[in-house]
C-alpha cells in the first residue's frame, strides 16, 4: 500500500484527522514556545509568599506553581520536553525493533531464535520497575531517560515486524526475486521492508505516546531530569506540594496536556494501522443487509492482500504500554 | 512436541530469565560508588571491628565476581568465593540486605507489605478483566455501530491517561466522600474484625477504580478482536441456522473460545499492571510495595530498590510460566512456537 493511498484513506476518517490536528497544535506550541509563553520559566524571579500557588489571574492565566512560577509558561515549555522524549525514544525503539524483527524474520534459524528469545525475555521483565532501578542508580538526565525507554520498548515492534516478514518472504515476488539470484540485502531493502513500512509507521506513532507516558510516569515518581521540567515532573511537584491546597490550576493542566498528546497519537496510530491492516469488517451475527451495505460503502474495506490479517490495533495499544 | 517437553522448555526459559535478572540486579547496583552497607555502618558509635564483621557477613571484603589471582594459583573454589556468590547465597537464604532508610532487613519490610499490594492488584485486575471482557464482547457483537466506536474510543482514552493522573483526578473529585489515602483509618486493627475490614474496603475503592479503569483497555481490545474472529467462523453461521439465539451464540461459542487468549493477555500485561500499581500506591499512599519503591527512590534507598525489583520480577516471571502451563492444559492444540 502506497503512502499516498494511506493518506487518502486517513483523510476520510474524522477521528484520525482530529488526532492529527491535536498533534499539530502541540508541535506548534513546542516549536514556538519562546514566543508563546508569557514568561521564561528558566529566569529567576522575585516571589513573595502570596505568589506561591497563587490562583489564576489576568497576568498568570493558569496561576503560579509551588515556586511562584507561571504555570502556563511551564506547560508550554514542557511540550518541548515531552515531544523530544517521545520522538527520540520512539525512533530508537523502532530502529532496534525493526532491525531485530527483519533479521529474525528473514534469516530465521539460530540467529532468529536467539533474537526472539531475547525479545521474549525483555517482554517478561516488568518495564516500569526496571526503568526505576536503572535511572535511580544511573542518575537522572533526559538523555538517560530517552535511552532507557528506547532500549526497553522495542520488543513489540520486533514481534510485529517479524510476523509480517514471515508472511511477506513467502510471497511470489520475493521467491521469484530470490530465484533470479537477488542478494539478501537487496531483497530485504527493496521487497520486504517497503511492505512492512506502513505498519512500522503506525507502530512508531503509537510508540511516541507510550514513550511520553513512560517519561511522565518516571518523572511523576521523582526520577525526572531537574533541568528539563516535563509535564510529568510538574505533576510530581503539584502532587507533592499542591494537592493539599487543591491548586487545580497546577494539578490539572499538565495531566490534561499528557492525555491530549497521547490521545492524539493513539488516534493517528490506530487509524493508520486500521488502514494498512484491515481486519474482518463484519461477522455472522450481523444483519445480512447491513453487511452488504457496509462492504459496499466501507471505504477502505477492500482486503489488502499484501499484508494479510494481523493482530488488532487494540491489542498493540494495550501491549506496548508495558 | 509432547506436553512434557513443552512444560520443560517453558520452565527452562523461566529459569534462565530468572538467572539473568539476578545477575543484572547484582551488577547494576555494584556500579554505584561505595558499597551497599556504607550508609548503614557509618556510625561513630560502631567500632571498626564491628563494621568489618558486618561487611564480612555480606561478603563485601571479597572480590566482585571472580578472583583471578586465586584462579591463577589453581584454587577454583577460592576463585568463586566472591561478592557475587555471597550475594546469591544470601539471596537463597532470603537475605536481601538492609534498608538504608529504615535500618531493617529488606526481606522483613517486603514480607509485611507484599500482601497489601496483592490485595490491591487482585481487586484492580478483577475489575479491569470483568469490565474489559464485558465491553469487548459488547463492542464485538455490535461491531461497526456507534456503540462499538464509543467503546473503542473509551478504551483509547483510558489507555491515554497516565495512571497517576487518573488517580489524582479521583482524589480531587472524591475527596470528602471516600478515603483518598492510606489503607485503613489509624487506630483500627485487624483484631477488630468487621469494622477493620470494611474500613479497608472503603480505602480500597478509589485505588481499585484507578487500576480497574486504567488497565481495562488491553483486555477489552483483545476480547473484542478475538470475539470478532470467532463470530466470523462458519460454525457461527451454522449455529444461527440451527436457530440458536444471539445470546446463546455469544455465550456458548464466542465467550468460550475468546476466553482462552485472555489467559495470555492477563499474564503478559501483569508486568505492566504492576507498573500501574506503583503509581496508584504512590497517589493513594497505599502502604504496599509500590509506595515503598516511591519512598526508596526519594531516599536513594538502594537495597530496598534492589529487593523490590527482584520480588516483582520473580512474581511476573512465575505468573507468566503459570499462564503458559495453564494455556497448554486448556488448549489441546497448543504447540511450542
Amino acid at each position: 500500500m502506497h503512502i499516498i493511498d494511506i493518506w487518502r484513506a486517513f483523510r476520510r476518517r474524522p477521528m484520525a484527522m482530529v488526532g492529527l490536528f491535536m498533534l499539530l497544535a502541540v508541535v506548534f506550541v513546542a516549536v514556538f514556545a519562546p514566543w508563546l509563553a508569557p514568561y521564561d520559566p528558566h529566569e529567576s524571579i522575585d516571589v513573595t509568599a502570596a505568589d506561591i500557588l497563587a490562583p489564576p489571574d489576568a497576568d498568570h492565566l493558569l496561576g503560579r506553581d509551588d515556586a511562584g512560577k507561571d504555570v502556563l509558561s511551564l506547560l508550554i515549555y514542557g511540550a518541548r520536553i515531552s515531544l523530544l522524549v517521545g520522538f527520540t525514544a520512539s525512533f530508537m525503539s523502532i530502529i532496534i525493533g525493526t532491525t531485530v524483527g527483519l533479521t529474525a524474520g528473514y534469516y530465521g534459524g539460530r540467529v532468529g531464535n536467539t533474537l526472539m528469545r531475547v525479545t521474549d525475555f525483555l517482554m517478561v521483565i516488568p518495564t516500569l520497575p526496571l526503568m526505576l532501578v536503572i535511572i535511580s542508580v544511573w542518575g537522572r538526565g533526559i538523555e538517560k531517560i530517552v535511552l532507557v525507554i528506547g532500549i526497553l520498548y522495542w520488543t513489540y515492534t520486533a514481534r510485529l515486524v517479524r510476523s509480517q516478514v514471515l508472511s511477506v518472504k513467502e510471497r511470489k515476488f520475493v521467491l521469484r526475486s530470490r530465484a533470479i539470484g537477488t542478494g539478501h540485502f537487496r531483497i530485504i531493502s527493496r521487497h520486504i521492508f517497503p511492505q512492512v513500512l506502513p505498519l512500522i509507521i503506525a507502530q512508531a506513532v503509537l510508540d511516541i505516546s507510550t514513550a511520553i507516558i513512560a517519561e511522565s510516569s518516571l518523572a511523576f515518581l521523582g526520577l525526572g531530569d531537574p533541568t528539563a521540567i516535563s509535564w510529568g515532573m510538574m505533576l510530581n511537584f503539584a502532587f507533592e506540594r499542591a494537592i493539599s491546597r487543591m491548586a487545580w490550576w497546577f494539578l490539572l493542566p499538565p495531566g490534561i496536556a499528557i492525555v491530549w498528546v497521547s490521545l492524539s497519537l493513539v488516534l493517528i496510530g490506530t487509524a493508520i494501522e486500521d488502514i494498512v491492516n484491515p481486519r474482518l469488517r463484519t461477522h455472522h451475527l450481523f444483519d445480512a443487509r447491513k453487511m452488504i451495505a457496509r462492504v459496499v460503502g466501507g471505504g477502505a474495506g477492500s482486503p489488502d492482500e499484501t499484508l494479510g490479517s494481523g493482530p488488532s490495533s487494540g491489542v498493540e495499544a494495550g501491549e506496548v504500554a508495558g | 512436541m509432547q506436553r512434557a517437553d513443552y512444560v520443560i522448555c517453558k520452565a527452562f526459559f523461566a529459569l534462565v530469565t530468572l538467572v539473568v535478572v539476578i545477575v543484572f540486579n547484582f551488577f547494576l547496583f555494584r556500579i554505584l560508588p561505595g558499597d551497599p552497607l556504607r550508609a548503614l555502618i557509618q556510625n561513630a558509635r560502631m567500632d571498626k571491628e564491628a563494621q568489618e564483621r558486618i561487611r564480612t557477613q555480606f561478603g563485601l571484603d571479597k572480590v566482585v565476581w571472580l578472583d583471578v589471582d586465586a584462579l591463577k594459583k589453581g584454587d577454583v573454589a577460592g576463585a568463586f568465593d566472591t561478592q557475587f556468590t555471597a550475594y546469591v547465597s544470601n539471596l537463597l537464604q532470603g537475605n536481601l540486605g538492609i534498608s538504608f532508610a529504615m535500618r531493617q532487613p529488606v526481606s522483613e519490610i517486603l514480607a509485611k507489605r507484599v500482601w497489601r499490594t496483592v490485595i490491591l492488584l487482585t481487586a484492580g485486575q478483577i475489575m479491569a478483566i470483568v469490565l474489559g471482557i464485558s465491553l469487548g464482547l459488547l463492542a464485538a457483537w455490535r461491531r461497526g455501530t456507534r456503540l462499538d466506536t464509543g467503546i473503542l474510543l473509551t478504551g483509547l482514552f483510558t489507555w491515554s491517561i497516565p495512571t497517576f493522573f487518573f488517580g489524582i483526578i479521583l482524589v480531587i473529585v472524591a475527596r470528602g466522600h471516600l478515603p483518598v489515602g492510606m489503607m485503613v483509618t489509624p487506630g483500627l486493627k485487624p483484631e477488630d474484625g468487621w469494622p477493620y475490614w470494611s474500613d479497608v474496603g472503603r480505602h480500597l475503592v478509589l485505588p481499585t477504580i484507578t487500576l480497574g479503569v486504567g488497565y481495562l483497555s488491553s483486555y477489552m481490545m483483545v476480547m473484542r478482536s478475538s470475539v470478532v474472529e470467532v463470530l466470523s467462523e462458519d460454525y457461527i453461521l451454522t449455529a444461527k441456522a440451527k436457530g440458536m439465539s444471539t445470546v446463546q451464540i455469544l455465550r456458548d461459542h464466542a465467550m468460550k473460545n475468546a476466553m482462552l487468549p485472555m489467559i495470555t493477555v492477563i499474564a503478559l500485561t501483569l508486568g505492566y499492571t504492576v507498573g500501574g500499581a506503583i503509581q496508584v500506591e504512590t497517589v493513594f499512599s497505599w502502604p504496599g510495595i509500590g509506595r515503598l519503591i516511591y519512598d526508596a527512590v526519594g531516599k536513594q534507598d538502594f537495597p530496598v530498590l534492589q529487593g523490590t525489583f527482584l520480588l516483582i520480577a520473580i512474581s511476573v516471571i512465575a505468573a507468566n510460566l503459570v499462564a503458559d502451563l495453564l494455556y497448554s492444559v486448556l488448549d489441546p492444540r497448543v504447540k511450542l512456537d
